[in-house]
């Protein structure tokens, strides 16, 4: 068998001794000339190769797929008794529930939408931009020793659970008086006047106007530091000489930030924002779940909670549902309009 | 030549010390709080005297967690998750990714798609749960009554893990397979023997993503794992918490550590195990990272 150096692209057809380009044209021809022997010849060939699929792909449609079709139970009016399948379809009518407006459910899923999207866009305005700074600081270490016990501090807490997380947040900001039993955290906010002493006595998670914050802070001291490393990478792979030559020129530290970092990182923060924003509705349902209670539902309750409370804890499978689906297109309508921007822009596909 | 800093660049690195030691700081800080509180006396943890290092040195909460059954029985639990659910979701993705790796599978494009739009669109959580919950019902038709084994085989696969790998398969020269062939390998053995071998660090990487997964599993755990000896470690941590931050079951405490104590006993032993293969498993994590890119 000579090799020619286009013999990636070319595949050998045993079954009609030529080499061919692509393996499902052969099948196609096969198929136009009804030489259904030779399709089945074809995939009999590598009957271990899709042997090998087999348990893959019964996971991903038990698991994933079935769910799907469950999902079209936000078509049905469902409760607990009889299981999807068994009732019949109703329209809209929840879809209708929802959207109106009128009543105390509407109400909640629109805040649930309302917070979905501000959740996530606030995560993108100060999320997103701390672990690009965080390795641009980085680069700035010269030895490689501190640099390395930067990194594996910065680094630990992305190797906390969501519940440990949440748990010490939960403690770190507890409700108590200063002296007493109030999480040290919030003792430190009401010393430097961040926080009024009331609010601290409360419990900084039983008051809506800050979950907001905790949820962002704790995202960022969660996960900043481990995020830098896809930036970092980027910087370090930019040429020295490329910051010689600025210097020759007499750029200073900005110049060279703005004129030679920047521009070399820019496919790279590209790539991670489109990414983001392509998962914008993507909020991650547990943390919220494990930091909310009653008393913030105004500003912490997302669609996925929303859910959970309507069509786990309490019966309304279908108006959950329905509640879901809504979320859940947009949510592929933006990942796929992101992923398409980031082809035409960047010649880079996501997926 | 040895070129003097500009002042631009001295503030600068000033700057990126001074944060990234506050950043660090702020890091660690939590955990070692954790171990002071966990340690330390009642009085000292309610009158908020512990800041940094440990009052009034107790081990009490620490003891009264190890004498727990069920913290045992849910650390046990979650080992056993961690360990079955690797392997099994880490075979099924080897298999599946060394199939689509291959330019000669037909329908590839198709397989692909397939998995992909997984990631674009989920059912969410509640047709899952529902899936989940007529899953449990032939699970316990055909004999399996134990509900960890449910989140093991129906839960924790991802689409992203399988496409890694297959990405890495992809890379393997095929000379390397074709004088495998020659050789007289069959399809399992140039998968065993050629490119698993070759593709070592991104199946280490993978496998740790599904363990991590799997060590930190909350939600679907507590929500489809009645049986309070089969919960895992996050669950029993979660409902611990839930108790112990309820006013009126605290109302009688009178042990000579605080409540909060075994909170935070419970955090540091949950933590550890992590921190001890941290330093093995880092580089691994870091370069996971670097492979996130994915294409068609």
């Amino acid at each position: 068998m000579k090799k020619s150096i286009a013999s990636d692209y070319l595949i050998y057809d045993e079954s009609r001794g030529v080499y061919t380009e692509d393996p499902e044209q052969a099948v196609r021809d096969d198929v136009e000339k009804h030489q259904w022997l030779g399709v089945l010849h074809t995939i009999m060939r590598d009957w271990r190769l899709y042997l090998m699929l087999v348990p893959m792909i019964l996971v991903f449609l038990f698991w994933r797929y079935f769910p799907m079709y469950e999902l079209l139970g936000c078509f049905k009016v469902t409760d607990d008794v009889k299981p999807v399948a068994e009732q019949f379809y109703k329209g809209f009518s929840n879809f209708k529930t929802l959207l109106s407006g009128n009543t105390s459910i509407s109400t909640d899923f629109w805040r649930a939408m309302r917070n979905t999207f501000l959740l996530s866009f606030y995560g993108l305005c100060f999320g997103f931009p701390m672990p690009i700074i965080i390795a641009l600081f980085f680069n700035e270490i010269r030895s490689n020793i501190a640099r390395s016990v930067y990194q594996v501090l910065t680094y630990l807490p992305k190797f906390m659970s969501t519940v440990v997380m949440t748990t010490l947040v939960t403690m770190l900001v507890k409700q108590g008086s200063l002296t007493t039993n109030m999480g040290i955290l919030s003792q430190l906010f009401v010393k430097l006047g961040l926080i009024t002493s009331e609010v601290g006595n409360a419990g900084l998670l039983n008051s809506p106007s800050f979950f907001r914050a905790i949820y962002q802070i704790s995202g960022i001291w969660e996960g900043a530091g481990y995020d830098s490393i896809v930036f970092f990478a980027a910087i370090i792979a930019i040429s020295p000489t490329s910051y010689e030559a600025a210097q020759i020129d007499g750029a200073g530290k900005l110049a060279q930030m703005k004129y030679v970092v920047l521009p070399s990182i820019l496919s790279t923060i590209v790539i991670m924002l489109i990414s983001r924003i392509g998962s914008l509705l993507n909020v991650g349902y547990e943390k919220v779940l494990l930091l909310y209670n009653k008393d913030t539902y105004i500003t912490a309750d997302v669609v996925s909670t929303f859910a959970q409370r309507y069509g786990i804890q309490g019966s309304l499978k279908g108006i959950a549902s329905a509640a879901e689906m809504m979320n859940n297109v947009v949510g592929m309508l933006l990942v796929i309009s992101a992923n398409t921007i980031a082809r035409k822009a960047s010649d880079v596909s996501l997926y | 030549m040895k070129r003097k800093l500009e002042i631009s660049e001295l503030i600068f690195k000033i700057l990126s010390y001074l944060f990234l030691t506050i950043f660090a700081l702020s890091c660690l800080y939590p955990f070692v709080y954790a171990i002071s509180a966990a340690i330390s006396g009642r009085a000292a943890v309610e009158y908020s005297e512990v800041v940094l290092f440990p009052k009034d040195v107790q081990f009490e909460a620490f003891k009264v967690m190890f004498s727990d059954n069920l913290f045992w029985n849910s650390y046990a639990n979650t080992l056993y998750l961690t360990f079955f659910g690797t392997i099994w979701a880490l075979g099924v993705s080897l298999l599946g990714a060394y199939a689509l790796s291959k330019k000669r599978l037909l329908f590839r494009k198709g397989f692909n798609f397939f998995l992909v739009f997984t990631m674009w669109f989920s059912a969410g959580i509640v047709p899952q749960y529902l899936n989940y919950l007529s899953t449990q019902r032939v699970f316990n038709a055909v004999g399996i009554k134990d509900d960890k084994w449910l989140v093991i085989i129906a839960m924790g696969m991802a689409a992203m893990n399988i496409i890694l790998l297959r990405n890495a398969f992809e890379g393997v020269p095929s000379e390397i397979e074709e004088a495998a062939v020659v050789d007289g390998a069959t399809e399992f053995q140039i998968l065993s023997k050629v490119y698993i071998p070759m593709c070592k660090s991104t199946i280490a990487t993978v496998a740790l993503f599904f363990g991590i997964s799997r060590w930190n599993g909350y939600f679907w755990a507590r929500q489809m794992i009645s049986n309070p000896n089969e919960r895992p470690l996050q669950v029993f941590i979660r409902l611990k918490l839930e108790e112990f931050t309820d006013p009126e079951q605290m109302a009688g405490w009178n042990k000579i550590y605080a409540s909060d104590s075994i909170i935070y006993a419970l955090i540091v032993c949950s933590v550890i195990p992590i921190l001890v293969i941290y330093p093995f498993i880092q580089k691994y994590f870091a370069k996971g990272v670097n492979m996130g890119g994915v294409k068609e």
